[in-house]
């Protein structure tokens, strides 16, 4: 199991947002300065802490986007209507205001790098923000590990980080993307266009002989349904790493 | 919105910062073994429900509540009676 | 408070607070969902209810016998610990008073006990009298599994974690004791209008 290094006490710090990317109508990356930050791992999140004029407060957990090489810290927030938190980072949000949070929080659903293992990320929606981080630090860290991203949205529209993962995946050095559209494909499109099953599975997926690390990100059903399907086809359920997003995220 | 049942389930990583407020370690990563049915979880795995008056954590193979932490007024109450045992590497 | 959002106001404070909303509350116009658990799948042709503990005669009632009992229709306001109150909810069902009706007991206190093992604590005098109600319809509609469909205990002057969802029965006790949320920290009265919410309010 991983080692336990007896931490500092968790406090609360201030970041300053630097730059605000919209990445999809109601996806948005705050990239922040923050003086006092440790440094994180790859698939670790912060929890951010909003407070109102009379004391009010609300605090979030949001998985951090950017790889730990990077000069700044990301997060990418999804927009829920009815939420507390989101509408304000996603909306509310201007360049330089500042930004209380916490972190790098979690050690389980995290990935280092530095072994041969290929990897399989599986993402549903705003669950690839853990696994961008995992693929920005592959390819900062000039990581060949053999890597397939297998990605669902709901339409064209809403993949985050669209770009960028064309970019990356064109860069010949070992990272597949396949996208899966839910809802709406547009006209000539050549990826999947159902909701991941286990046939699309055993299509992306790495023999199981090569013994491939899997992180799976996305609402609970969905990732419910990938473990579910990826221990049927045999992949050994200690190299399943799971996280689950829910509205409790709003 | 529609909230499904199985939306208001979440895992364990869920509650790394909770924990993080009392523990030194990082917990999602240590292994805690059920009291009802002895299996063996990684603490980032188990289940969580948070939509609640405190954070429930059952056992993902047999249901039972595992962890209850409750926070308010200035305390914390943390009831580990259905893990049997919490292992770290020093 | 040292810091503060810059813009941020949350999502509370929509309604004006009034007579009817306790200190610390909020008004919501939605029906939050808690749970501590997967939510029971409870079949009416499974479903029972008992009275059980420190009584001579457990009672006992099928969902088909329990629905011939006098029903009663309630409009209430509830009070969530987590800082919600929902104004004018419009329940039917029986109320505890005709459940316990010939009941002769020394108990003071009670155990409702649930589906899927939730547990919570209360004074026998506190479901009696006209307080508490065995709910199966809200709004006009029956109780959706959510929200503690078949049938969830209604007291609606304490705070909406004794109103305990997917009830199975009432154990008779002599001597309170602590249930789920009292055994970890919650009150075991939970008074909202004395904001009874930990142990020591």
């Amino acid at each position: 199991m991983a080692r336990a290094a007896v931490l500092g006490r968790l406090n609360w710090q201030l970041g300053s947002v630097a730059e605000l990317v919209q990445e999809t109508p109601r996806v948005a990356s705050l990239v922040l300065d923050v003086p006092e930050w440790q440094g994180h791992l790859a698939g670790q999140h912060v929890d951010v802490r909003l407070t109102a004029d009379d004391g009010y407060q609300a605090e979030r957990s949001y998985s951090i986007a950017s790889a730990p090489e990077d000069q700044r810290l990301a997060i990418t927030v999804e927009r829920l209507d009815d939420g507390e938190v989101s509408p304000y980072l996603v909306g509310e949000v201007r360049k330089s205001d500042k930004i209380e949070l916490r972190g790098p929080i979690g050690g389980y659903f995290v990935w280092k790098g530095g072994d041969d293992r290929p990897l399989l990320l599986v993402a549903g929606g705003s669950g690839v923000v853990p696994l961008m981080a995992m693929i920005r630090h592959r390819s900062a860290s000039k990581s060949t590990t053999p890597t397939t991203l297998l990605y669902s949205s709901r339409s064209e529209d809403d993949i985050i980080y669209k770009a960028e993962l064309d970019a990356l995946s064109a860069a010949g050095d070992g990272l597949t993307v396949a996208h899966c559209l839910t809802r709406m494909q547009p006209p000539g499109w050549r990826g999947y266009s159902r909701r991941i099953d286990r046939a699309m599975l055993e299509e992306v997926a790495w023999p199981k002989q090569q013994n491939p690390i899997i992180f799976v990100c996305g609402p609970t059903p969905m990732v419910e349904g990938v473990a579910g399907h990826l221990v049927d086809m045999g992949f050994d359920p200690a190299s399943i790493k799971t996280e689950r997003f829910g509205p409790t995220g709003g | 919105m529609t909230v499904q049942q199985s939306d208001l389930k979440l895992d364990g990583n869920a509650i790394a910062g909770l924990l993080r407020e009392i523990f030194t370690m990082e917990m999602t990563t240590a292994e805690s073994t059920c009291a009802g049915c002895h299996k063996v979880h990684a603490v980032g795995q188990v289940e969580v429900y948070m939509n609640a008056p405190g954070a429930v954590v059952r056992c993902p193979a047999c249901g039972q509540v595992q962890m209850r932490i409750v926070k308010g007024g200035g305390r914390y109450w943390l009831d580990l009676s259905g893990i049997r045992c919490l292992e770290f590497s020093a | 408070m040292s810091f503060i959002s810059r813009g941020f106001r949350g999502k509370r404070r929509d309604a004006a607070s009034s007579s009817r909303v306790p200190p610390g509350q909020y008004v919501v116009n939605d029906f939050p969902v808690l749970s501590a658990g997967p939510t029971p799948r409870v079949a009416f042709s499974e479903w029972t209810f008992v009275v059980e503990g420190e009584i001579d005669q457990p009672k006992k009632w099928t969902w088909e016998e329990f629905r011939k009992l006098p029903t009663e229709e309630v409009t209430k306001d509830i009070h969530c610990v987590t800082k919600w109150t929902k104004l004018d909810t419009a329940w039917k069902g029986v109320s505890v008073d005709t459940i316990l009706e010939g009941v002769e007991t020394s108990a003071e206190y009670v155990m409702a006990f649930s589906y899927g093992g939730y547990t919570t604590n209360l004074p026998l005098e506190d479901v009696t009298g006209g307080k508490a109600w065995v709910a199966y319809e809200f709004d006009g509609q029956p109780l959706h599994p959510e929200h503690g469909g078949p049938a969830r205990l209604l007291v609606p002057h304490l705070y909406f974690w004794k109103s305990a969802k997917w009830v199975r029965g009432l154990r008779l006790l002599n001597k309170d004791e602590p249930g789920f949320w009292e055994s970890n920290g919650y009150n075991m009265y939970g008074d909202p209008w004395r904001e009874q919410r930990y142990w020591g309010d």
